[in-house]
């Protein structure tokens, strides 16, 4: 990328041209080690049979998708039927991960506004403010928020303090906890495109659009947000994506009554059912699910830029 | 990506160890074993202790079946994990006379039922789980598995349960009656349909901070082990914990000569150790569970002996094992269990 400024030349890659192949090996050898590698076992895997007690009998089935889509009622020797279980975990996941976006993309985006209209030297200050927290490990933030929301935690005791409850708010072990823990533990990844995005957004067009007899309504919907959607539709990815898989928020803050997605799969391996290739063949769902949404993405990006 | 590191780890750590010498390799469960014991076999036996920890049996299981044997030496599963290895041939032999120790055990602990003749291990520590109640929210009778399957109205909505299949179920069984590997359609499908009746009572499903939530005061009612009930006891928590007459469960971890030990002289060194009832005392003191030593009375912390969590009323129900199913019925289990969580 460099090489492009430092020549002057109409093409980046001209400089490096020779040595392309060698200077991206790196990054091919990064991605098809801690990426593709593992993701091939995977697929591999959810077409295995499953070993009794974790582990794989090399001998080729459909099991563990069978698994997923059929009901065989609880002997497993019924008819196939619409099996509704997983639909209903991994449709639990979306939700409660598109709640953590919405509720993100809410607080996320007057924040980001406000510190890409501070004065630049005070930004850097902002954007710093935003991260602190960030410094701390996961967990440790996942227990304190418990520790926060409690029947008896200071929260409660604040709003019955002032009289505005008398019984204290139950939050912990409820579908909002995990949605305002997966919340807290993504907000920066959508703060920071966003600000990315507004910091370069030139004012004089809203200015431009206000001395038309806009009204700022309409300048925030017809100018604002069209420039900035990149921003946004990434910073809606970052926290949906990782929100989807998490077990975290949803087994400390949820009380891990349901399973989630994350759950489900972690239990097929590290608890009593043992069942890899089910594992492996949920987290290809999960993957593939993924996969679609970010193309949808990435097609409108592209309709929209042509 | 989980079983490609493990296997990665395992690798390097063979790799590193094919020419050590005097070294010894234990895999053991987190925040039980005191430091000072592992130094003192250490300085001992001239012997460097390398320790890993897992959280789980099942967790246990994976890494070995992942790759992991071979690598160390020690593990220390609980009563049906033994039988579970032994089955799954992650074991090795214990020849006769190749413990010098071996007579301290217990008699009640010499020939237990998971691992017949103590071929395959040694006793660890034993203990019981059950459930404890806080006694400043219910002051009713809490000798009884009702507290969690059929609580009264105080409690309900404040149950902490166990977020382990087996605990859960093994309870469940004793709670109707009926038997742990149950074959019975009628008696499983009773035992699914009493589970979703039971869920809408609990308001968590919880391992790893069973002993907090009742510290806090977030639970009325835990599903817990002795020792972490004894250890919220003292850290301040008004709990009391229950010897339901409907039984309850009875656990021991046991040290396990893993198969292809790289250091199998040491391991059965580490073993004779811990058979010694002064070192095996020190686990106990430190744990707050009981041995299955001979001989280890001088050596405990005087408190243990009144601590109520392992001494049970004479009216007790009886402790159990959790028991080791066949594939078949362990299927129908996975599925009342997902049908619980889902």
């Amino acid at each position: 990328m460099a090489g492009g400024a430092a020549t002057g030349g109409s093409s980046t890659s001209d400089t490096y041209a020779e040595a392309r192949t060698w200077l991206l090996l790196p990054a091919w050898v990064t991605l098809g080690i801690l990426v593709l590698a593992p993701v091939a076992i995977m697929l591999v895997y959810s077409f295995l049979t499953k070993e009794f007690r974790g582990g794989v009998i090399w001998e080729f089935s459909l099991g563990a998708y069978d698994q997923f889509f059929c009901s065989r009622g609880l002997f497993g020797d019924e008819p196939c039927s619409i099996e509704w279980t997983y639909i209903q975990i991994f449709w639990r996941s979306i939700w409660q991960a598109g709640a953590a976006t919405l509720l993100s993309l809410v607080i996320g985006f007057p924040t980001a506004y406000f510190i890409a209209t501070r004065p630049p030297r005070q930004r850097t200050l902002w954007v710093f403010l935003v991260t602190i927290p960030y410094w701390v490990n996961l967990l440790i933030r996942t227990v304190s928020m418990k520790f926060l929301l409690r029947d008896e935690g200071p929260l409660n005791d604040f709003l019955t303090g002032i009289g505005l409850l008398n019984e204290p708010l139950a939050i912990v072990n409820t579908n909002f906890a995990v949605q305002l823990g997966l919340f807290y533990s993504y907000l920066p990844f959508m703060v920071l495109p966003i600000y990315a995005a507004v910091e370069r957004y030139n004012f004089a067009l809203s200015e431009a659009a206000s001395d038309l007899y806009a009204p700022r309504w309409t300048v925030l919907r017809r100018i604002l947000l069209p420039s900035v959607k990149p921003g946004i539709v990434a910073g809606c990815i970052l926290v949906f994506v990782p929100s989807l898989g998490s077990f975290l928020a949803p087994d400390l803050l949820g009380g891990a009554r349901n399973f989630m997605i994350g759950s489900l799969i972690e239990e097929q391996f590290k608890g009593n059912a043992g069942n890899w290739p089910f594992g492996a063949a949920a987290s290809m769902i999960l993957l593939t699910m993924v996969l679609i949404i970010l193309l949808i993405f990435a097609r409108q990006q592209a309709k929209a830029e042509s | 990506m989980k079983k490609l590191i493990t296997t990665a780890a395992a690798l390097a750590l063979t790799a590193g160890m094919a020419s050590a010498e005097g070294k010894l390799v234990v895999y053991h469960w987190f925040e039980y074993i005191p430091q000072e014991l592992l130094d003192k076999f250490s300085e001992e036996h001239d012997v460097e202790v390398v320790m890993d920890t897992y959280d789980s049996n099942e967790a246990l299981l994976a890494s070995l079946k992942a790759g992991a044997i071979g690598t160390y030496d020690v593990a220390v599963p609980g009563d049906y994990m033994v039988q579970i290895m032994a089955q799954e041939g992650l074991l090795d032999t214990i020849e006769d006379g190749e413990l010098a120790n071996k007579g301290n055990i217990q008699p009640e602990w010499a020939d237990p039922s998971f691992d017949p003749g103590r071929t395959h291990s040694i006793p660890y520590q034993w203990g019981s789980t059950s459930f404890a109640v806080n006694r400043d929210d219910f002051d009713g009778p809490i000798d009884t598995t009702d507290i969690l399957f059929n609580p009264p109205a105080a409690l309900s909505g404040k149950i902490n349960m166990l977020d382990s299949q087996g605990e859960v179920m093994a309870m469940a069984a004793l709670h109707m009656g009926i038997p742990q590997c149950s074959t019975d359609r009628e008696q499983l499908k009773a035992l699914n349909a009493m589970l979703q009746e039971a869920k809408q009572h609990w308001a968590s499903f919880n391992s790893d901070t069973a002993k907090e939530v009742l510290v806090s005061g977030d639970a009325s009612v835990g599903q817990i082990y002795d020792g972490f009930a004894a250890k919220a006891r003292q850290e301040g928590a008004n709990i009391e914990y229950a010897f339901p007459k409907q039984g309850y469960i009875v656990w021991m971890d046991n040290v396990v000569l893993l198969k292809d030990a790289p250091n199998r002289e040491n391991a059965l060194k580490f073993m004779d150790f811990l058979l010694e009832p002064e070192n095996i005392a020190a686990v106990t003191n430190y744990a707050r569970y009981v041995s299955g030593v001979e001989g280890v009375g001088p050596f405990l912390d005087p408190e243990l002996a009144k601590q109520p969590e392992s001494n049970p009323p004479a009216d007790a129900g009886k402790g159990v094992f959790i028991e080791v199913c066949d594939q078949q019925t362990q299927e129908v289990y996975d599925q009342i269990w997902t049908n619980l969580k889902k």
